[in-house]
């Protein structure tokens, strides 16, 4: 049984969370063509654009309404509705994805009331998705905004009613009857990943799925948008992603996997609205997780794994042989967002090491139940400096880096942001592929950070045993 | 929000910027920056321009009240440095919860965070900071800080600077006025003396103000205070004592000069630090200002001996990189005083600048920059991004000299880049400074990298390779083993 305890403290020291609007914008930008849109004051946006720069390395299309002092006493329709106009007139944008702050929330508009009030007086300018996430700063973070959009964009965008036949799963059949060669009667697949899967596992993902000769429909696919590529114009919007068809169309896939238990409003929503049934993976990280996936690719597919997978959980088992002595008996703190805590809790019990501290935003998601951690603490990033004494390796984003030093203890960057260090959307956590990518960077961590045997630690060592 | 407004009016009065002089009292009324359009505005909010002018104060303890965004999305992202205290790095806020807006408890939670503060840290003193919400719900922060002030006896001091009132220029003159109204003038030095002087609006970015103290302390001048970078709560609030002021960075803090010169009766210039003839004349400038004020006229010689020696050493190892330099063409994209004080030393050493922006230029920046570059053509407002991609990518620069906001368009355009904003890692000021910028441009434009990102993929097929003789052969590369797959 897991003890939350939630926070007490009146001011936060050294947060740990980004803000609930930046967590909407992400799920924004992995759709094509589009820009999000902060509902507030110039700053809001300001600073998550320049947060987003530093994590990414790519120029990030946000925008404002720039609610200012008047818009702040008397409303921001006015602004919300010159914003929506001027962004389609400058990037024409097809989805324009509101994030609304703060700031708008505290003045509690109907925005949705205005939004459609704009599409009915502008209905022949615009031409372009719009789509409102409530995402007020005073709750939530990264998870919830994300969901938030997602949901949103399915609410608004893809067309109801069920569409695909919902016949029994295929029996599994050997490879030689290829589906893959008849493309057009692939089966398409829905899945909804987390905000905390990389452009990396995107593409990873992608490629697992497509191997069994099924057709994936990502949303949000930050893959396209957010990959570290160089295209050959200025774009003032998202260059890849989701299309706005695919979101249309999602009522026709066969199978909906979400992954993350932030993503099960998103699925549900989906499987009212269209019948398309989902499958909650709380994490694709770790042997177990990645044989039940595969298993379950199988048989929608009713293809066996092709043996590149097997070659990769060939290679996973191999790693997880070499690395665990690296891992048994380490003492891990983590602070992350519930799901990513919950992904790495799990992804370093599971090769002996013991959870000492975990840290998270929020004690509303149920995932928390399942970590496998004594105690959770609801805080922030002095919580995890003061809980995080004494263990052998921090697990946190970027920020964490003040505590790393001042404790002396080295750090794994995982999450948003990681501003100081280079190709974090590169790194694999998920799959087979991920699983082993992850215990070999935790383990050169580990032996980069070996204590040699002096007489003193030995020593120590002899004579607590005899006290014992 | 009364006070405010009139704060903020008393602002657009400002007799010693120039350009506001030349308004019409309706124009000024409207304030120094554009208005905002709503889907087409950059920029950061007024509550960010005086978070970013205060925080390089090391010692404090820099607590923002509001909801999570304001100071989660935004805390440890600058490049000030500090010679020893590191709370400053510290991120506190009241990370208000819909329920302390709702239930209208923020006022309290403010108080007990307050006091949390001074228990866990004990600083010399609390900055508190508005934000949007908190204004918007009527929080009174003035009435808070000063109770918690009574209570745990320490100076705290209300920074109301909420964003929707205004730009980050804007912000950064209410964190002037800030220290006016609360700071400066609260502690008496008891050693004056007659070499001691403020820096203001220089920020100590990547530690380059050590870069120039040394040139300081061997004249024998002191500084009393640097505002804000790398400032000690206690220096700040014993600046009035100082006997002349420079003002660095003048957009962002020209209220808080001519209001100490009014008050106190501290004379102040503008200068750069950027550039060597800049360093030269700021330096000879302080030792001026210092005679004026009472100072042993042997300073002035002292000074034209130290800048004759120092120049000559700089220009000698700047005249190393005109063989590599010499020809190319550079686009400035910053604004402000670097728009004319960097040109003059990349000129010097046969540099063409083919382009600077004046976006925050004064009007006697511009003057200067038409002096220097013998024309105006080369100076623009600002440019959008698609038109700056559009010049960089038909190679009509060899480098651009900017901020991190506009960063990717040059490398996306596959050109030669260099910070030299606030996130930049290398120290440009003073002379050495100088040289270590032409330096750091030297490795950029030659760069190997350059010759490698810009060539196509030799296997591509595009038009123009038709008529190019083929090295491969299409069995050549149909062979080539497909993408590894695991």
């Amino acid at each position: 049984m897991v003890h939350v305890y939630p926070q007490t403290k009146s001011a936060t020291v050294n947060p740990l969370k980004s803000s609930q609007p930046l967590g909407a914008a992400l799920a924004f930008l992995g759709v094509e063509g589009a820009v999000p849109l902060f509902h507030g004051s110039q700053g809001c946006t300001s600073f998550a654009l320049v947060l987003c720069v530093r994590h990414f390395k790519e120029t990030v299309p946000l925008q404002t309404t720039a609610m200012d002092e008047l818009a702040t006493v008397v409303g921001g329709a006015g602004h919300l509705e010159e914003a929506i106009l001027n962004l389609k007139e400058r990037a024409n944008p097809r989805l324009i994805g509101i994030c609304t702050t703060a700031l708008a929330e505290t003045r509690s508009e109907d925005f949705a009331r205005q939004i459609a009030n704009i599409e009915t007086m502008r209905a022949e300018e615009l031409g372009a998705e719009i789509v409102l996430a409530n995402t007020p700063d005073f709750d939530g973070a990264l998870e919830e905004g994300w969901a938030k959009a997602v949901a949103a964009m399915i609410e608004r965008i893809t067309r109801p009613g069920q569409q695909a036949p919902r016949s029994k799963r295929a029996r599994v059949i050997e490879r030689s009857t290829k589906p893959r060669e008849q493309p057009w009667k692939r089966k398409k697949v829905a899945i909804l990943p987390g905000w905390h899967l990389t452009v990396a596992d995107i593409e990873h993902l992608r490629e697992m799925v497509e191997s069994f000769g099924l057709k994936p429909v990502i949303l949000p696919d930050v893959s396209g948008s957010l990959d570290g590529t160089v295209p050959d114009r200025w774009m003032p919007v998202t260059y890849g992603g989701t299309s706005v068809e695919d979101i249309q169309e999602l009522g026709t896939a066969v199978q909906c996997i979400g992954v993350g238990e932030h993503m099960r409003r998103p699925a549900e929503l989906l499987q009212k609205l269209t019948g398309v049934p989902y499958i909650l993976f709380q994490s694709l990280t770790g042997l177990k997780n990645v044989d039940r996936f595969v298993s379950l690719l199988s048989e929608i597919s009713g293809v066996s794994a092709p043996a590149k997978i097997h070659r990769c959980r060939s290679q996973l088992q191999d790693a997880m042989l070499d690395g665990h002595f690296h891992f048994a008996g380490k003492k891990i703190a983590i602070a992350a967002e519930p799901d990513q805590l919950y992904q790495f809790a799990t992804f370093f019990t599971g090769l002996g090491a013991e959870m000492v501290a975990a840290v998270t935003t929020t004690g509303a998601s149920e995932i928390l139940e399942k970590v496998p951690a004594e105690s959770i603490q609801i805080g922030d990033l002095g919580d995890f400096e003061d809980l995080a004494g004494g263990a052998d390796l921090l697990v946190t984003h970027s920020h964490g880096r003040q505590a790393a030093e001042r404790l002396g203890i080295p750090l794994l960057r995982v999450g948003f942001p990681a501003f100081d260090r280079l190709g974090s959307q590169h790194k694999l956590t998920i799959l087979y592929r991920g699983t082993r990518d992850l215990i070999f960077e935790a383990a050169n961590i580990f032996q980069a950070n070996q204590h040699t045997p002096s007489p003193e630690i030995v020593d120590a060592l002899r004579k607590r045993r005899n006290a014992g | 929000m009364s006070s405010l407004s009139a704060k903020i009016q008393d602002i657009f009065v400002e007799p010693a910027c120039e350009k506001n002089g030349r308004k019409d009292a309706g124009a000024r009324k409207k304030g120094c920056s554009k208005p905002l359009t709503p889907g087409a505005t950059a920029g950061g909010c007024a509550f960010d321009g005086a978070k970013v002018v205060l925080q390089p104060i090391t010692d404090v303890a820099h607590l923002v009240h509001g909801p999570l965004a304001c100071e989660g999305n935004s805390w440890d992202n600058r490049g000030t440095a500090s010679s020893g205290p590191t709370l400053w790095r510290t991120s506190f806020t009241t990370d208000l919860t819909e329920l302390d807006i709702i239930m209208g408890q923020s006022e309290r939670r403010l108080f007990h965070a307050l006091r949390q503060i001074k228990e866990a840290y004990a600083p010399p003193a609390i900055f508190v900071y508005a934000t949007c919400v908190t204004e918007l719900i009527g929080d009174d922060i003035r009435a808070v800080c000063k109770r918690a002030a009574e209570k745990f006896g320490l100076p705290v001091v209300p920074i109301n600077a909420p964003g929707f009132v205004g730009s980050k220029n804007l912000g950064n003159k209410l964190a002037g006025e800030a220290l006016l109204d609360h700071v400066i003038g609260t502690v008496e030095p008891d050693d004056v003396g007659p070499y001691d002087i403020n820096i203001l609006g220089e920020f100590n970015l990547s530690g380059e103000f050590w870069l120039v103290k040394p040139l300081l302390d061997r004249l024998g001048v002191r500084i009393r205070a640097c505002i804000p970078g790398d400032a000690r709560y206690r220096d700040v609030a014993c600046s009035h004592r100082a006997r002349a002021a420079m003002l660095v960075c003048s957009t962002a803090l020209i209220n808080l000069a001519r209001k100490m010169e009014e008050r106190w009766q501290i004379p102040f210039f503008e200068g750069s630090f950027y550039g060597i003839t800049a360093t030269s004349e700021a330096l000879r400038r302080i030792a001026e200002l210092l005679v004026k004020r009472g100072a042993d006229a042997q300073i002035l010689d002292r000074t034209d001996t130290l800048i004759a020696e120092e120049e000559a050493i700089a220009w000698k190892r700047l005249e190393a990189y005109r063989p590599r330099l010499e020809g190319k063409r550079v686009l400035i994209n910053s604004g402000g005083v670097k728009s004319w004080s960097l040109v003059h030393a990349l000129m010097e050493i046969g540099m063409e600048i083919v382009g600077t922006s004046v976006k925050k230029s004064t009007v006697e920046d511009k003057e200067r920059i038409k002096q220097v570059l013998n024309d105006e053509h080369h100076m623009f407002e600002s440019m959008a991004p698609r038109e700056l991609y559009t010049m960089l990518s038909e190679h009509k620069a060899d480098i651009m000299l900017s901020g991190g906001r506009t960063q990717f368009i040059a490398l996306k355009a596959k050109t030669p880049w260099l910070d030299i904003n606030q996130e930049r890692h290398h120290p440009y000021a003073g002379y050495d400074g100088m040289v270590e910028l032409v330096r750091q441009i030297d490795l950029a434009i030659h760069n190997p990298i350059w010759s490698e990102v810009r060539e196509p993929a030799p296997w591509e097929v595009d038009p123009a390779a038709e008529e190019r003789p083929s090295t491969y052969t299409h069995t050549e590369t149909a062979s080539v083993a497909p993408f590894a797959e695991c």
